[in-house]
């Protein structure tokens, strides 16, 4: 039994990882109607900003702020000058133009920063939480803010008029342009918001998994998983999500036999599939109904 | 709440409509192409043969990426799930039970059609973002579930297994690349033309019906179920072909060598190809077999940022892929004609 | 008896000709195979500077460099090295595409320290089968010592077997009773380690193993494993993982308060890259092996092989990290084939230089630690098979006992 709780724990501390790259996946989703490959390399390249920026002596708190100025105005100037060329493209072309945006990014951190493991610091500290050795206080932190977060975007999208006009953009864009909303714009500002999570989620997964340029990687294919089990139109859900893959997947790896630890990614990606295949809009999502 | 959402949308539809027409080359092209595939070979070096074989082969996957979204819509992520067990059906076949090649690939062809039927069967329930996701999650699962532990006398496990590379038969004078890069050759142009006459048969009608508008087509009659799940099956046939003759290139089978990466390059194979056009498979397997060697040419630090960059170049020149440019040549010439 | 000092005297100058003549036929006979001139050596290497080991691509540069100062110093007996590297991204098809550019459109010499148990593996059998060096490759997979059935294929550095064995002989003569977690990367890399524990500890393996544990690259974190671990009460804890990971596992164990006994993979030791990371108060006590010297360590400062290094990096490699182990891995394994080729004067065939290959007796380059020397003969083909065992203390690892030596031919 302690096992299992000291497992569901962890999972609570890993998911909250998932859940922070879940939020910034949804935010793109609400923006844009796709899924950004290369969020999670946006994230980890704010990071390293932020890092270098402390590198050169300045503060923690100040370093966080300016890094997320710079990520708000740099995802913004990306959608601009890379997609917005691109939006009368086909999807699967934007795919792929958000492939070449991800080698770009990943290469250019190589170069710059070197493939070397870099310690990240955390204003929470690294104390057992309430006594307990599982959580961490950076990981309480982190969930902490994720929830912060999540409430923060909530009242942004239903209670102001920013947040309306984005939904009405990304779900129903003629109808949108005619009320006068700036679809185009809305757009960019999804853009800078998600890239602004992003940055966020890095600096609090850096701490734990440690800074390097393909830190990302594993962590972006959970935080989508999670944003499709929570529901891609709901930031409630992305953060559910999050906590469930992670706990899920340390209880399969724990507890199912032989192979339930060399399948612990595959495993918890059926578990989604198989959720999907039952509420196709996720658990929490809207559902969409076709209208022929 | 519900939300609703408007399915017919320009420039909203997930796949293009790609007009059956034009989703070949005409004849007299094609045969130009293929002479020059038949004689070049004799006047390069080992190396070169290689290399084009290789283009070859992923320009085959491609392909069956390109029958299973260009021609039925459904976006896959997971082809190099199929691409891997075709290629260690071949290697286990030829290293454990002595199979002969050229026998491994019927084989292969219908243990992948089998598994992708099967993967198609759950997927139908899934489409456009979800579908994605749960092919990437195959295309995930699969180097791992090649390393499990009880499957390693099989597959050698983490190490993988080394393959016999055959000789010409009947003593023929050629080199064992020539040999090779001429059988696949073969099979190339055998796949290529089934391909084709798939996709303007009736199966092939009903598929380009699901993928315009699925609905529509369900409506009017089309099994749905059935041809979704047919196109799921064929594609891994392909692509499963495609994997043997890969290992059988390449010499070696490895967990390694077919992660997600893999499956990624073959979806920008067919993007810049051309979504939907079949000879652009081809276009789009040389350049991700080409491009990636002149970005490392150019800088080896940078070599991504300059692969990226590149694509980039591409995706604004030609949004459409190699199409668009074959669409252009080919108005060029009717230009030229008239004048 | 005139008769017979004429016959001497015949014979002396009949001899002293024929010395004279075939040496001089000898120093006069250049042979050269396909890569090698009078003017140049060249030399192909494959590494994955992109994909998921991109953090060994600073060795290729490393050796790059390397060449470059010998080259600037006149080359090796009188010809410049012409070192032509490749990425191979990690992915063996690639690997063999960029070996056989490098064998039949580059055409080079020998194929000199590829990376990566994968990528070899596939390069093994077309290289041994052309008879093109593949030497010194850069992994630890015991593999590479079979010079039976690969005779151009050699290893560098000591084998993960080897080392592996060497822990496990440790445990048993130190903590006979202890209950052993072994955590293990799931690829060629930790699977290696695992086989050598179980067979060092050969018929107590079951007895003292209690737990492996296998985790994957692509896991973001290994924290639930840790905690998995820890459940089973082990008092010895083996991590056969990269850097990333063992810094994660040392900073886990300290953080739920758990005091086992660490040991860490020799792969895994940099202290800028994981030590400093994982937290210098939560590294006290783990143990490890070493076989070349740390450059971090102060007490190396004086030693005139670090000397030696310290320059090359500051004239060739200005701005890079020093803390980086691969940058001494390179400068070694470059040192080693320069001194290969060094051996083989003038006779510059591929066969030749195997057969120098396997006769380093006794050879130190700069950077091993004093004691370790590289030996090889026809039937033994792991260059260096010593290790010497090293304990953590305050900021850096401390060496202590003798050299060991772990020498595990291939199966």
């Amino acid at each position: 039994m302690e096992l299992f709780t000291n497992q569901v724990l962890a999972g609570i501390a890993t998911g909250a990882i998932y859940a922070c790259m879940a939020l910034a996946v949804v935010m793109i989703y609400q923006a844009i109607d796709h899924l950004n490959f290369a969020q999670g390399e946006m994230a980890m390249f704010s990071t390293f900003i932020s890092w270098q920026l402390m590198q050169w002596g300045v503060s923690y708190w100040a370093a966080f702020l300016i890094t997320l100025a710079f990520s708000f105005v740099a995802g913004i100037a990306i959608e601009r000058i890379l997609f917005k060329p691109l939006v009368k493209a086909p999807v699967l072309t934007n795919v792929a133009g958000f492939i070449a945006l991800f080698a770009i990014i990943n290469s250019s951190a190589g170069l710059i920063w070197d493939f070397t493991i870099k310690q990240y610091p955390t204003p929470f500290g690294s104390a057992p939480f309430l006594g307990s050795q599982l959580i961490s206080t950076h990981q309480a932190g982190m969930i902490g803010v994720t929830v912060a977060l999540l409430l923060a975007l909530y009242f942004f999208f239903q209670y102001t008029r920013i947040g309306l006009a984005m939904r009405a953009a990304a779900s129903v864009p003629e109808s949108a342009r005619l009320v006068g909303i700036n679809t185009s714009w809305m757009i960019a500002l999804g853009w800078g918001m998600a890239t602004a999570i992003g940055s966020i989620a890095g600096m609090l997964i850096a701490p734990v998994v440690f800074l390097e340029p393909n830190m990302m990687g594993g962590v972006l294919i959970y935080g989508f998983a999670a944003a499709v089990l929570g529901g891609l139109s709901s930031p409630f859900g992305a953060v559910v999500g999050g906590f469930l893959v992670g706990v899920f997947e340390n209880l399969a790896g724990t507890y199912i036999p032989g192979v339930g630890n060399e399948l612990k990614l595959p495993i918890a990606l059926a578990l989604i599939i198989s959720v999907l295949v039952v509420k196709p809009a996720g658990l929490f999502g809207r559902h969409i109904v076709k209208r022929v | 709440m519900s939300a609703a959402e408007e399915v017919v949308a320009e420039g909203h539809e997930a796949v293009e409509a790609v007009p059956k027409r034009a989703m070949t080359l005409g004849t007299g092209t094609s045969l130009v192409v293929l002479a020059a595939l038949l004689i070049v070979p004799m006047f390069v070096k080992n190396f070169i043969i290689f290399q084009m074989t290789m283009l070859l082969i992923y320009g085959l996957a491609v392909l069956a990426l390109n029958i299973l979204t260009g021609g039925s819509g459904q976006f896959s992520l997971g082809q190099s799930a199929f691409y891997a067990v075709g290629a260690y059906v071949s290697a286990v076949l030829m290293e454990h039970a002595n199979v002969n090649y050229a026998l491994t690939i019927p084989i292969s062809a219908v243990i992948c059609f089998g598994f992708g039927y099967l993967f198609g069967k759950p997927a139908l329930r899934l489409s456009g973002i979800y579908l994605a996701l749960a092919t990437f999650a195959l295309a995930t699962a699969m180097p791992q579930l090649l390393k499990l532990n009880f499957l390693e006398h099989w597959t050698g496990g983490v190490q993988g297994l080394v393959v016999t590379k055959p000789d010409a038969p009947f003593g023929l004078p050629m080199s064992q690349d020539m040999w090779l890069y001429y059988f696949t050759l073969a099979v190339t142009v055998a796949i290529y033309i089934f391909s084709v006459n798939l996709l303007r048969s009736r199966s092939g009608r009903a598929f380009m019906a699901i993928r315009d508008n699925e609905i529509a087509a369900s409506s009017m009659g089309v099994n749905v179920a059935l041809y979704k799940t047919l196109a799921f099956g064929v594609s891994a046939g392909i692509t499963g072909v495609a994997g043997s003759l890969g290992a059988i290139a390449v010499q070696f089978v490895a967990p390694d060598s077919y992660t997600i990466t893999l499956a990624i390059s073959l979806f920008l194979g067919m993007v810049v190809g051309g979504v939907g056009w079949l000879p652009g498979s081809f276009v789009g397997a040389a350049f991700i077999i080409f491009v990636p060697n002149m970005a490392e040419s150019i800088s080896k630090g940078l070599s991504g940022a300059v692969f990226g960059v590149l694509l980039f170049l591409v995706i604004y020149l030609v949004p459409h892929g190699a199409r668009q440019v074959a669409i252009l040549g080919q108005q060029l010439v009717g230009k030229l004609r008239k004048n | 008896m005139y008769f017979g000092r004429t016959l001497r005297a015949a014979a002396l100058v009949t001899a002293t000709a024929a010395i004279t003549l075939t040496s001089g036929a000898a120093l006069a006979q250049k042979k050269y195979d396909t890569g090698a001139s009078d003017t140049e050596i060249k030399i192909g290497n494959i590494m994955p500077y992109s994909g998921p080991a991109s953090a060994y691509g600073i060795i290729g540069k490393t050796e790059e460099a390397y060449f470059k100062m010998i080259n600037d110093k006149g080359g090796i007996n009188g010809r410049k090295i012409n070192f032509v590297t490749y990425d191979d991204g990690y992915s063996p098809p690639k690997a063999v595409e960029q070996v056989r550019k490098l064998v039949e459109s580059d055409e080079v010499l020998v194929v000199f320290n590829p990376l990566g148990t994968p990528s070899n593996s596939a390069i093994q059998k077309y290289l041994n089968s052309k008879k093109i060096p593949q030497l010194f490759v850069a992994t630890g997979a015991t593999k590479w010592n079979d010079p039976k059935n690969f005779p151009w294929t050699m290893g560098w550095q000591p084998s993960y077997q080897s080392e592996a064995q060497i822990y496990a002989k440790w445990l048993m003569k130190e903590k006979p009773d202890a209950k052993i977690a072994i955590l293990y990367q799931n690829d060629d890399f930790g699977k290696d380690y695992l086989k050598g524990t179980k067979d060092g500890l050969g018929a107590k393996a079951s007895s003292m193993i209690v737990m492996e544990e296998s985790y994957e690259v692509s896991e973001p974190s290994i924290d639930g494993h840790i905690v998995k671990i820890k459940a089973a009460n082990p008092d010895v804890l083996l991590i056969y993982t990269t850097p990333k990971f063992a810094a994660q596992t040392i900073k886990k164990t300290a953080e739920l308060s758990w005091k086992p006994l660490q040991i860490l993979t020799n792969v895994s030791i940099s202290v800028g890259s994981v030590m400093k990371p994982a937290g210098f108060e939560n590294a006290q006590g783990v143990l490890s092996a070493a076989y070349a010297k740390d450059s971090t360590d102060p007490q190396w400062a004086n030693d005139p092989g670090m000397k030696k290094w310290n320059e090359f990096v500051d004239k060739y490699m200005p701005g890079a990290d020093k803390s980086d182990t691969s940058m001494v891995y390179g400068y070694g394994a470059a040192s080693t084939l320069a001194k290969v080729l060094e051996m083989c004067g003038d006779d510059l065939t591929r066969a030749n230089i195997m057969k120098q290959a396997a006769s380093l007796k006794d050879f130190a380059p700069d950077t091993l630690l004093p004691g370790v020397k590289i030996n090889t003969s026809p039937t033994d083909f792991a260059p260096i098979a010593q290790l010497q065992m090293m304990r953590f203390k305050g900021e850096k690892w401390e060496l202590f006992g003798e050299i060991i030596s772990g020498d595990v031919a291939s199966e």
